[in-house]
């Protein structure tokens, strides 16, 4: 597989950035041009289609094939949907650096604007599930509690009981849903991206999602209250026994010392 | 009152009230002969000697903010639905167990802090536990006569593992659950009896809705029963035996030196209650502990990643889980040797280090009191041993926590396992060889010490242009410190012939107890203490440096 | 401590010169020197250092009262559920935290009165105490077993064999009782660990929507939980019948089933395993839905769900059982039958 780092200071990197511009340009000059509303609709979306293909062909297209089938080195994108790349590029773990175990989050190096397009030339190859709106994933009408009893069904054997991660087989792990996105987390549900099952609607339904979010927001959000006090990683017993060896015991230890030690005795200056 | 004009002259004299009081006790509980003997009781000084008695005011620490959390607790598996003050439980079903715990943490005022002491005091008592059972191991300290107290201790501890167990699965939730479960299953490999067991121990089938109350009665009633009687008669035994020692100027094997215990060791001893009971108080406030409320209650078909016990059993989890998965199949049974086998080693990992001080006095042969204790150097074969066992321990303990570290060090879990697998025997195997190297070139130290003095740190230029260090000489008191430590020689087996010259036939358990021996105190195994003429001549050739 | 102004006469003679080593005892330069003698601490000479000591000690008790009393007022005057932002720690719950302080400053101090006080304080001279033997002298021993000897004389157990016998007879049946009484923990094993919920014709009903479901509505890739139909969250029994019935389904291409009986006892490429590790029960159920591996996240047992959940890693000793699954004339997924072997950890009459 080709790195992505490598390809920054291709000749044809400038050609990008000029096609991003391009791009944008002729995205605004869709949103503003003065023509019918589904008109321009169905154009900009085969423009952003046009953009997005371009993206593909430097950016993925070594791995993935040029039309999206896949190859060796990459999965085939036809029919993953715009939902996967949103997820995959919006998290950075798309396009990746290296081979390894597991494909990890990095950062993202894709504006928002392109990301769509690429989402809008994935999803023309196939249809595949589409980018969640705001609403699919937002906080109202939430059911916090009926969330958690999914996140421990479905979810916690993997990502730990309030998100913290955890390990998978051969270095592979679950990550930390600690600061993602919703719509990213949403996103995952819906596609299984790498070697996570897929939740789809129908057997884990849109008002489940919402819940398992709002959950997640309640117990691992930048909010969350710890009443104990130190969450020690919310590891469980192993960080609560390394805590209670090295800081508990430890002061104890170091006040044994204090209150075993001979107290100085007076000496001639 | 007229009898007290009888018998009493000395309370004609209005005596101060407390000494009243003490009279009347003594009349009654002879508490003055009691008092003769131990109020001026001597302790001798030493932090280690504190270990002891962390584990003390921690388990009385245990059982005073255990009772009070029996006041609010619900030993119940009825199934409830919550609406209590924590928001992303509210609807929840859940055991009452469960419901009461979260009323603890939520709607008692101060319910969660005393949780928290409850639990923090117990993950630091059974550490305490194990550090002082260590240092009582690595001074020689359990020998002749305090080998029942070792057993005590030892009984405390495994006793104290098994309480916490209990207290740690009453919440009912999920994390707990999970470990109640692998109880079960591995109960259920117990060959023959296991699924007897199982059903009589859950009421039924796992879960069942009976073994909250009963780990309840276990967990507050009959284990803590028998630890605090083992706790008593430990502490009468540690009165009794009076104090160990270290070698030192002025401590025989025959005196104990240190400060009385009326009044230095009264307030050091009490006063150390208090600062062990603030530091566990202000950890608790600080620190958050099996927060229940975020794992959630507990579902048979629900688990989370990183599901570990406290760490005193990680251990035994360390050993199932690297166990490799043996199963055999014979005549209509199974033998489920992946899950028996660590069970089993459980108990005899933790027998053999009960056991050594009868495995050590029968290779020694020796029959005295020991009352001053070992420098570990001074013992390298048991020093060696100990590590050795330590290493097991805590590879084991990795192993536990395979996921965690598989995790935050980026590993691969399998790589992890099968480090722990092969660490589990080749760990100790090394451990022992370097400490018994280790201490062997400390004992060689010490040797050159006593012999050629104590490295001064200053270099002299000799006329003909040599540099050398000059080297004091050591203090008496030092030189004795240093030399104080017997040295055993191997036993031997004997003569194989009679004074008739007949052949005697000699035991096997002699020849694996003259080997053993030898091992212990062979060649290889000690430096020859130096002796005093060696000294004698070293320092008597003047100008030698 | 050097550094304090000590009045000079104050200070003991034999303290001037430090680390003199004596010179060693000329016939055994090993022996015991005996106790050293006792030095003198500042406080014990300097009566300002003396003071300043008391002070400290009062000090220390001082604070504890305060912070008792500051403990009491967080308790009275601190909401319950009030939330505060406290630097390293996070979002924390205000009371538990000021407690907490509090009760162990308050403990803290009054520790470190009582131990200052004896270090500084209270006389620091070291005493030794004779130890006598714990063995008893031969006197006693002797008088001990005489006695004993005499006792067991008296009482004629020796002589009277048919009492001692049968007295240890009804001391040994005795404990007998005690454990008939426990024969109701619990009822006989029977063959319960042998069934579940499971039947012909039972739908299998999704965990989330608590709905059943159709083959189309499981995506490859994908992974379902699912439980027998009938069974609820509000059953009394349900804890004991989920941990037995818990399914795990996910759906292949059928060309990558590896193993014959599974391909067979699936449909469309769906399969239903039970969740129930056969280690020691765990829920397992990280699937990797790329290697088809699941994982156990108790003790990492890990099965390849294409190949008859094969166990390829870790301590458990077979296959996770599957559920035979087809699809009813309503076209619901249904289970065919019971599950074929026992699910859960093995034991001993499993077979």
């Amino acid at each position: 597989m080709k790195k992505l780092s490598a390809r920054r200071r291709h000749p044809l990197a400038a050609l990008v950035v000029l096609l991003l511009a391009l791009a944008c340009t002729g995205g605004l000059y869709a949103a503003f041009a003065p023509a019918s509303k589904a008109q321009a609709d169905e154009t900009a979306q085969s423009l952003a289609i046009d953009e997005g293909k371009k993206l593909y062909a430097v950016g993925c297209a070594s791995c993935h094939g040029t039309g999206g089938q896949g190859s060796t080195d990459g999965p085939s994108l036809v029919g993953v949907g715009a939902a996967a790349v949103d997820f995959q590029v919006g998290t950075g773990r798309m396009p990746a650096q290296q081979p390894g175990a597991q494909v990890p989050k990095k950062k993202v190096i894709y504006s928002q604007a392109e990301i769509d397009q690429l989402a809008a030339y994935i999803a023309s190859l196939g249809a595949g599930p589409a980018v969640p709106s705001e609403e699919k994933y937002g906080p109202e009408g939430a059911d916090i509690a009926k969330g958690g009893e999914l996140f421990r069904t479905n979810c916690a054997q993997c990502h730990n009981f309030t998100g913290k991660g955890g390990a998978l087989t051969h270095g592979k792990f679950a990550p930390t849903l600690e600061g993602v996105n919703p719509k990213h987390i949403y996103e995952a549900m819906q596609t299984g991206p790498q070697n996570m099952p897929s939740f789809p609607d129908t057997t884990l339904s849109e008002q489940n999602k919402k819940d398992i979010i709002a959950y997640l927001d309640a117990v691992n959000g930048d909010e969350t209250v710890d009443p104990g006090g130190l969450s020690l990683g919310g590891l469980g017993p192993v960080s609560e026994g390394l805590f209670g060896w090295i800081f508990g015991l430890g002061a104890c230890i170091a006040v044994a010392v204090w209150v075993a030690a001979r107290t100085a005795k007076a000496k001639k200056s | 009152m007229s009898t007290a004009a009888n018998d009493a002259p000395r309370s004609r004299g209005k005596a101060p009230a407390g000494e009243r009081v003490a009279d009347w006790a003594d009349g009654r509980l002879g508490i003055y002969s009691l008092a003769k003997a131990n109020m001026r009781k001597i302790f001798p000084d030493h932090w280690s000697f504190m270990l002891g008695e962390v584990c003390l005011y921690s388990f009385i620490i245990i059982i005073l903010t255990g009772v009070y959390l029996t006041l609010f607790f619900h030993p119940s598996m009825n199934e409830v639905t919550y609406h209590g003050s924590y928001v992303p439980m509210q609807g929840q079903l859940m055991s009452e167990a469960y419901k009461s715990t979260l009323d603890i943490s939520f709607d008692v005022r101060g319910g969660l802090l005393i949780r928290q002491i409850h639990h923090w005091a117990a993950i630091i008592f059974l550490a305490g536990m194990f550090v002082h059972m260590m240092r009582v191991f690595f001074t020689g300290a359990f020998r002749k006569p305090r080998e029942i107290n070792w057993l005590f201790g030892f009984l405390l501890f495994v006793l104290g593992m098994f309480t916490g167990f209990t207290g740690y699965s009453l919440p009912d939730d999920l994390l707990s659950g999970t470990g109640v479960r692998f109880t079960q299953g591995a109960i259920l490999s117990v060959p023959i009896v296991g699924t007897y067991i199982s059903m009589f121990l859950f009421g039924g089938e796992f879960p069942g809705t009976d073994f909250v109350a009963r780990f309840y009665s276990i967990h507050i009633l009959l284990l803590p029963g028998i630890m605090l009687g083992l706790v008593v008669g430990h502490l009468i035994l540690v009165f009794y035996h009076k104090h160990t020692q270290f070698a030192g100027p002025g401590k025989t094997n025959k005196n104990v030196v240190g400060m009385p215990l009326l009044p230095v060791y009264m307030a050091k001893a009490g006063g150390f209650f208090f600062l062990v009971f603030g530091v566990i108080a202000a950890i608790a406030g600080i620190v958050s502990v099996n927060p229940i409320w975020a794992i959630g209650p507990y579902r048979p078909d629900q688990v989370s990643t990183g599901a570990q016990p406290d760490w005193y059993m990680g251990f035994a989890e360390g050993l199932v889980r690297a166990m490799p998965g043996w199963e055999i199949n014979f005549w209509g049974h199974t033998l489920v040797l992946g899950v028996f086998v660590p069970l089993v080693i459980f108990g005899i990992f933790l027998a053999v280090i009960a056991l050594y001080p009868f495995i050590e006095s029968w290779v020694t042969g020796d029959k005295r009191e020991h009352h001053i204790l070992d420098r570990p150097r001074n013992a390298p074969t048991r020093t060696a041993f100990g590590v050795a066992w330590v290493t097991a321990y805590l590879i084991m303990l990795v192993g536990g926590g395979n996921d965690i570290v598989a995790t935050h060090f980026h590993l691969s879990i399998n790589a992890v396992t099968w480090f722990v697998r092969i660490g589990f025997f080749l760990g100790p195997v090394l451990a022992f060889i370097v400490t018994k190297r280790i201490c062997l070139g400390l004992q060689r130290r010490d040797r050159d010490k006593v012999l050629h003095g104590r490295e001064s740190g200053i270099i002299k230029r000799l006329p003909h242009g040599e540099f050398i260090e000059v080297h004091e000489p050591l203090s008496q008191d030092q030189l004795h410190t240093l030399t104080a430590h017997e040295q055993y020689q191997p036993a031997e087996i004997g003569p194989t012939v009679d004074e008739n010259g007949v052949q005697r036939k000699v035991k096997g358990s002699e020849k694996l107890r003259a080997k053993l021996s030898e091992a212990y105190y062979g060649e290889d195994s000690q430096i020859p203490k130096p002796t005093v003429e060696e000294y004698k001549e070293i320092t008597s050739g003047h100008g030698h440096h | 401590m050097s550094s304090q102004d000590i009045p000079e006469e104050n200070l003991p003679a034999e303290q001037g010169g430090t680390h003199v080593p004596k010179p060693a005892d000329d016939k055994n330069p090993f022996a015991d020197p005996g106790l050293p003698p006792h030095e003198h601490r500042i406080q014990d000479i300097d009566e300002r250092a003396a003071k300043r000591s008391e002070r400290a000690v009062a000090l220390l008790f001082t604070v504890s009262m305060l912070a008792t009393l500051g403990f009491i007022a967080s308790f009275v005057a601190i909401p319950h559920d009030k939330s505060i932002y406290v630097f390293p720690l996070g979002h924390i719950n205000a009371m538990n935290f000021a407690l907490g302080l509090t009760l162990g400053v308050a403990l803290f101090t009054i520790g470190a009165g009582a131990v200052h006080w004896a270090r500084t304080l209270m006389s620091d001279e070291e005493v030794a105490d004779e130890r006598h033997p714990i063995e008893a002298d031969p006197e006693t021993r002797a008088k001990v077993h005489a006695d004993f000897k005499q006792g067991a004389k008296e009482s004629v157990i020796g002589r009277r064999k048919l009492i001692r016998n049968t007295m240890l007879g009804a001391l040994t049946l005795m404990p007998l009782s005690g454990v008939f009484l426990l024969r109701d923990l619990g009822p006989l094993p029977g063959t319960k660990l042998r069934h579940t919920l499971w039947s012909k014709g039972k739908l299998l009903v999704n965990m989330n929507t608590n709905e059943p479901m159709r083959p189309s509505d499981i995506g490859v890739g994908s992974l379902t939980f699912a439980k027998p139909e009938g069974l609820e969250e509000h059953d009394h029994d349900f804890q004991n019948e989920i941990a037995k019935a818990a399914l795990m389904i996910i759906r292949l291409e059928p060309d990558s089933i590896k193993d014959k009986r599974e391909l067979e006892w699936s449909h469309e490429g769906i399969v239903a395993y039970s969740k129930i590790c056969t280690h020691v029960g765990c829920p397992i159920s990280l699937y990797e839905q790329q290697t088809h591996h699941a994982l156990c996240p108790c003790h990492q047992s890990t099965f390849d769900l294409a190949d008859g959940a094969r166990v390829i890693f870790g301590p458990a000793g077979h296959p996770l059982p599957q559920l035979r699954i087809g699809v009813n004339d309503e076209g619901y997924l249904e289970a065919l039958s019971d599950f074929e072997e026992p699910v859960g950890p093995a034991f001993w009459e499993r077979g």
